[in-house]
């Protein structure tokens, strides 16, 4: 059998197994073992590549020596961070690992441009795609992180309409580059495009607010896939152009699953700015108007008077890491007869399905979790609420006010209890950056504080009190 | 390879990834988005390529490595960290209540 026969076998099994691997990954039962069909299929198309040249021109002992440094480092600091990173900054990681890959795709055309002469038009083609869509994926994701991580806040000045007119203008700098790089491969122009995609990537992303940032890394990962099919195209790969387009294609469809989950339409996250700058101007400011703070010994007062107990976790629970000291808090209100569960918001945290792992991690009974339509109907009926780093998922507004932009979200109807409890730092909004009006109702108190040290008071507060001393 | 060969490449390639996903849960479109980024790292496929044919032009090869790397970083991490979030959906939290 001849080697193009067989690479090309070896490149159709990594195809299949890569689809396979996708499809797999949409489907709870089989996702682990998909995970890893689509690694396997990935150090497949690795070994039919190198198989190929060792079977035609030979891979000189330079070109291994590359290999081996580049892809040793590489691979060791992603699998650290893989493994150190803590599970309650994933998006953000995600993000990160993302912008490499664009920047791997805007690299290797770089590469071809300046030092690989004799290039066909459709190389150029490519190679300016590649550049293009790497680089904005690279600066976008980079941003996306670094928002996410809370090392950039949205600057207001981004939430000005100016911001339009200025990302046209680039886009279309970006574009006469684009057209110019087809003529010619002259330096100049292949910087310009080079620093105005980057420039494009962070103007276009800077604007829009964290709470839509899942949204956005989906996107990018989806041009990243572009990019990556874009340099097949540069190298001559089919291979690389299947997997690109099928990721690309892929990630496009889940951001629309994912858009659709958080109730918003795709053109508003990418050009709507952030959900605060909107509700401003539809209901009338932000301010708040009748807040009630308590001391944490009043909140141990009514906690000690209550019968039924539920408690709403948020990202806020999981970013103190008190989720344990609530277990403790949890123990003694039980110790005292109080009814207690916790109710589960279907996006609590910033990743669906994260507080349950946590919550089980500090040894919450399953039993105690509940999800959102099932605990809904039993507000009314509790005597207090404790709720614990969430916002957004408990805002009334996204029932009662059609101006809001969180209108029509699913929210936990904890308004409707006796007595509500919020335990947080500081006034500041919510992850979507819109105002509350849970916090302004008459029966909510504020207990302001960070979540671990605001419980380990109220335990040592109803402990006083002789709660759970039985 | 002809440029439209290429395309038709591309096309059904798009078209597949469209059919692909269909119904997600909620739970797991992290997990898939992080998947699909692991994959989208293929492109270490071409920093691979560029390495072989760089010959001795060295820029050439550093280049290569460089973007070999962050390739990896891509592919390495991604799927790293989608397998420690998927084994933390698969842990059944009744396993703990049992234990108890």
């Amino acid at each position: 059998m001849n080697i193009t026969l067989i690479q090309s076998l070896i490149n159709l099994l990594s195809v299949l197994f890569l689809a396979l691997g996708i499809k797999g990954l949409s489907k709870v039962r089989s996702a682990r073992e998909a995970n890893r069909l689509a690694a396997f299929a990935m150090f497949l198309s690795v070994i039919g590549l190198l198989f190929y040249y060792l079977g035609t021109n030979g891979i000189s002992q330079q070109s291994w020596l590359w290999i081996i440094v580049g892809s040793l480092i590489g691979s060791l600091f992603g699998a650290i961070l893989a493994k150190k990173v803590p599970m309650t900054s994933m998006p953000e990681t995600v993000a990160l690992f993302n912008g490499c890959g664009g920047m791997s795709s805007l690299l290797v055309a770089l590469g071809v441009v300046f030092f690989q002469k004799n290039q066909s038009l459709i190389q150029d083609l490519s190679i300016s795609v590649s550049i293009f869509v790497g680089a904005i994926t690279f600066s976008g994701s980079i941003i996306a992180m670094a928002k996410l991580q809370g090392w950039l806040s949205t600057p207001s000045w981004t939430q000005n309409r100016v911001r339009h007119l200025i990302n046209v203008s680039i886009a279309i700098i970006s574009l006469i580059a684009f057209i110019n790089l087809l003529q010619s491969s002259d330096s100049s122009i292949i910087w310009l495009l080079v620093i105005s995609s980057t420039v494009l990537g962070i103007g276009v992303t800077l604007p829009i607010g964290g709470a839509d940032m899942p949204v956005v890394i989906s996107l990018l990962n989806s041009y990243s896939g572009i990019a990556a099919a874009a340099a097949g195209f540069v190298v001559e790969s089919q291979l690389l152009i299947v997997a690109g387009a099928m990721v690309g294609a892929a990630g496009l469809i889940l951001t629309q699953v994912m858009c659709k989950g958080m109730n918003r339409s795709l053109i508003s996250v990418l050009f709507g700015g952030t959900l605060a700058s909107k509700s401003e101007k539809s209901s009338g400011g932000g301010e708040y108007t009748n807040i009630t703070s308590c001391s944490v010994e009043e909140c141990a007062l009514t906690l000690e008077a209550a019968n039924k107990v539920i408690i709403v976790p948020g990202y806020g629970l999981a970013v103190a890491q008190a989720q344990h000291t609530l277990r403790e808090v949890a123990k003694i209100l039980e110790q005292n007869e109080i009814e207690v569960c916790y109710a589960i918001h279907p996006v609590a945290g910033r990743m669906p399905g994260h507080m349950n792992v946590l919550l089980a991690e500090a040894d919450v009974p399953y039993e105690q979790l509940k999800e959102m339509d099932i605990v809904n109907p039993d507000f009314p009926a509790a005597d207090v609420v404790l709720v614990l780093g969430a916002n957004d998922v408990v805002n009334p507004q996204a029932k009662s006010d059609k101006n809001s932009p969180l209108y029509g979200m699913p929210v936990l109807d904890v308004q409707e209890a006796r007595t509500v409890f919020v335990i947080k730092r500081g006034m500041s909004a919510g992850y979507s950056g819109i105002k509350n009006d849970l916090f302004d109702l008459p029966n909510t108190s504020m207990v302001f504080g960070d979540a671990k040290k605001v419980l380990s008071e109220l335990m040592s507060e109803l402990k006083e009190l002789g709660v759970g001393a039985k | 390879m002809d440029f439209a060969q290429a395309f038709w490449i591309l096309l059904l390639g798009s078209l597949l990834g469209l059919e692909l996903i269909g119904k997600v849960p909620p739970t797991l479109h992290t997990p898939l988005m992080s998947g699909a980024n692991a994959i989208s790292g293929i492109t270490m496929l071409a920093a691979l390529t560029l390495i072989i044919q760089a010959k001795n032009n060295l820029p050439l090869l550093l280049i290569g490595s460089i973007a070999l790397g962050f390739a990896l970083f891509n592919v390495v991490g991604g799927f790293f960290v989608t397998d420690r979030m998927l084994a933390m959906f698969n842990r059944k939290p009744s396993k703990n209540s049992k234990l108890k």
